[in-house]
């Protein structure tokens, strides 16, 4: 661990306050498919990657927060442990659908801002391999009998009878809702999301796909739930992604080199779906993402206006056009002028998923959360290469997951 | 014994059938939230005494997706939705009756609940659907 300080480090490092929390280092695996791989050997990839950026070891660890959502049953933060360094420190793991990785960085913010922690690793890992979007089929029976059984009473299996449970259909129906309540919104502007995402992908090398699409790809890909064809949908895939979190006390006696890339977290929220009369049918994607983005922006002192990039949900092309609206980059009502105007674009006025987002990038589950954050962090610290958004100061991290939960963490740049 | 009398079930128990099919809601005795799913407690105020209520069978269309790439047996494509009946209450369910082509189902169209065999058990018990089409 580096704890030197050079000769003029006092002045500057007396403007971070001890109470803050920094993201020291950072990493994500490439997504990918890695069938030679294990959970665990991607996980301790991108935590001992984060550890050396933050020039730091898993020895100046207290805490440790690992999200992974299909393996939050089998002690994947341990199992991580016994490959990057058991040291005994309190280990949680966390999950919380897809905003799984943003809960062990919050899990990580939480400990240091309780007092309980200086340092702390949050590591977001995920191995879905080619699982596919539509979940396992039917359990089969020796014999058939309709017999009312769970909390609906359903003789039998109830998606696709009453209506769809598959995410491409519940995402594509909370973007048709929103066609309906405002003009200007349509199968077209959906469509532009994807090629925005996929054009962006092309800079990224981290990313699962890089490949440009043109419109008529897009629109006449195979249709999945309509409005959200193939090419509208996020893939299945592996990866994982970790960051390094300081408190400011510790921060402040680091070294200039160290401090200057430090990234200071200013909000973390972390929101549930309050009770709506629709969302007892459907999951509502909508009130959540607004009350977590209303708590971030006056907790980290910035509105929209200030964001230099944003990386956001977008599962499919759909979600990414209501949290235009829910995050307040548009206008009340104008996500279709808005994506039509190229605002999101990475030349336009608030540039949304320059990495590619979850459409191109890739959507590993538990990592996801901890992706986005490296992506707006590598940005803030100017070292995003090809993508590098010039001069990024203030970016915004957001996740959802269904069930629901969804968070938010607002990153700043602080020259210290 | 009347073994070979065709027996009906509704695909879940807030299908009520008979002359009129219609569904019932658990609405809060205190708030008026409704609910189709059995509830320990009323999500929005919290309250624990709920009455069955019928719910309009008249609706209109919030939302819909065309799903191509449906659960295993389940034929596709088909039109998912939400609409909102006359009372007010949301309700998630296929449009059918109506074809799947995006043309068609139009955002805000008139619809009315209707009933429709989803197949039978081994035993020659038939499950019944609910669905809505256009009015």
């Amino acid at each position: 661990m580096a704890t030197t300080k050079s000769p003029t480090a006092k002045s500057s490092a007396g403007r971070i306050s001890d109470d803050s929390v920094w993201i020291l280092g950072t990493h994500m695996t490439r997504f990918a498919r890695y069938p030679d791989k294990d959970v665990v050997d991607l996980a301790a990839e991108a935590s001992i990657a984060a550890l050396e950026d933050g020039n730091v070891t898993i020895h100046d660890m207290d805490v440790l927060a690992a999200g992974s959502l299909f393996n939050a049953g089998t002690g994947v933060g341990q199992r991580i442990q016994k490959q990057i360094g058991q040291t005994g420190i309190p280990v949680f793991n966390v999950a919380n659908a897809c905003a799984t990785g943003a809960t062990a960085v919050r899990t990580v913010y939480l400990s240091i801002k309780a007092g309980e922690a200086d340092l702390g690793l949050a590591v977001g890992v995920e191995q879905m391999g080619k699982m596919g979007l539509l979940g396992g089929a039917g359990t089969k029976k020796e014999k058939k009998v309709y017999e009312p059984s769970g909390r609906y009473g359903a003789v039998t299996g109830i998606d696709g009878y009453i209506g769809t449970e598959g995410m491409p259909g519940v995402f594509a129906q909370a973007g048709m809702e929103y066609a309906n309540t405002y003009d200007g919104v349509g199968f077209e502007q959906f469509a532009r999301v994807a090629y925005k995402n996929h054009l962006h992908s092309t800079l990224n090398p981290l990313a699962q796909y890089r490949k440009e699409f043109t419109m008529d790809e897009i629109m006449t890909s195979p249709t999945m739930s309509y409005p959200n064809t193939l090419l509208m949908c996020c893939p299945t895939g592996d990866g994982a992604a970790a960051a390094v979190l300081v408190s400011g006390q510790r921060l402040k006696a680091m070294p200039a080199q160290v401090r200057r890339r430090a990234v200071k977290i200013s909000a973390s929220v972390l929101t549930s779906d309050p009770y709506t009369e629709a969302s007892q049918v459907q999951p509502d994607v909508n009130t959540l993402t607004r009350n977590a983005a209303t708590k971030a922006y006056e907790t980290a002192g910035v509105g929209p206006k200030d964001l230099d990039l944003v990386e956001l949900h977008d599962c499919f092309a759909t979600a990414e056009l209501i949290h235009y609206d829910n995050l307040g980059l548009c206008e009340p009502g104008a996500a279709g002028d808005f994506i039509d105007s190229g605002a999101p674009f990475r030349d336009g006025t608030t540039p949304v998923n320059v990495s590619g987002g979850l459409i191109s990038k890739g959507h590993p589950i538990g990592a996801t959360g901890v992706a986005n954050v490296f992506e707006v962090t590598t940005h803030l610290r100017g070292e995003a290469g090809d993508r590098q958004i010039a001069d990024a100061k203030v970016g915004l991290a957001h996740v959802i997951g269904l069930g629901s939960a969804c968070a938010i963490h607002v990153l700043e740049k602080a020259a210290v | 014994m009347e073994a070979d009398t065709p027996t009906q079930v509704p695909l879940v128990s807030y299908l009520r059938l008979g002359s009129e099919a219609h569904l019932v809601a658990n609405e809060c005795t205190n708030c008026g939230a409704r609910f189709f799913d059995r509830r320990n407690a009323c999500a929005q105020c919290g309250l624990r005494e709920f009455k069955n209520v019928r719910v309009d069978n008249a609706a209109k269309l919030k939302a819909f997706t065309i799903v191509h790439r449906a659960a295993p047996g389940i034929p596709a494509p088909y039109v998912s939705a939400i609409v909102e009946t006359t009372d007010g209450t949301t309700v998630r369910s296929n449009v059918v009756n109506c074809e799947p082509d995006p043309e068609v189902v139009q955002l805000g169209m008139e619809l009315k609940l209707t009933t429709y065999s989803i197949g039978s058990d081994d035993d020659g018990t038939e499950a019944i659907a609910f669905g809505y089409q256009p009015a």
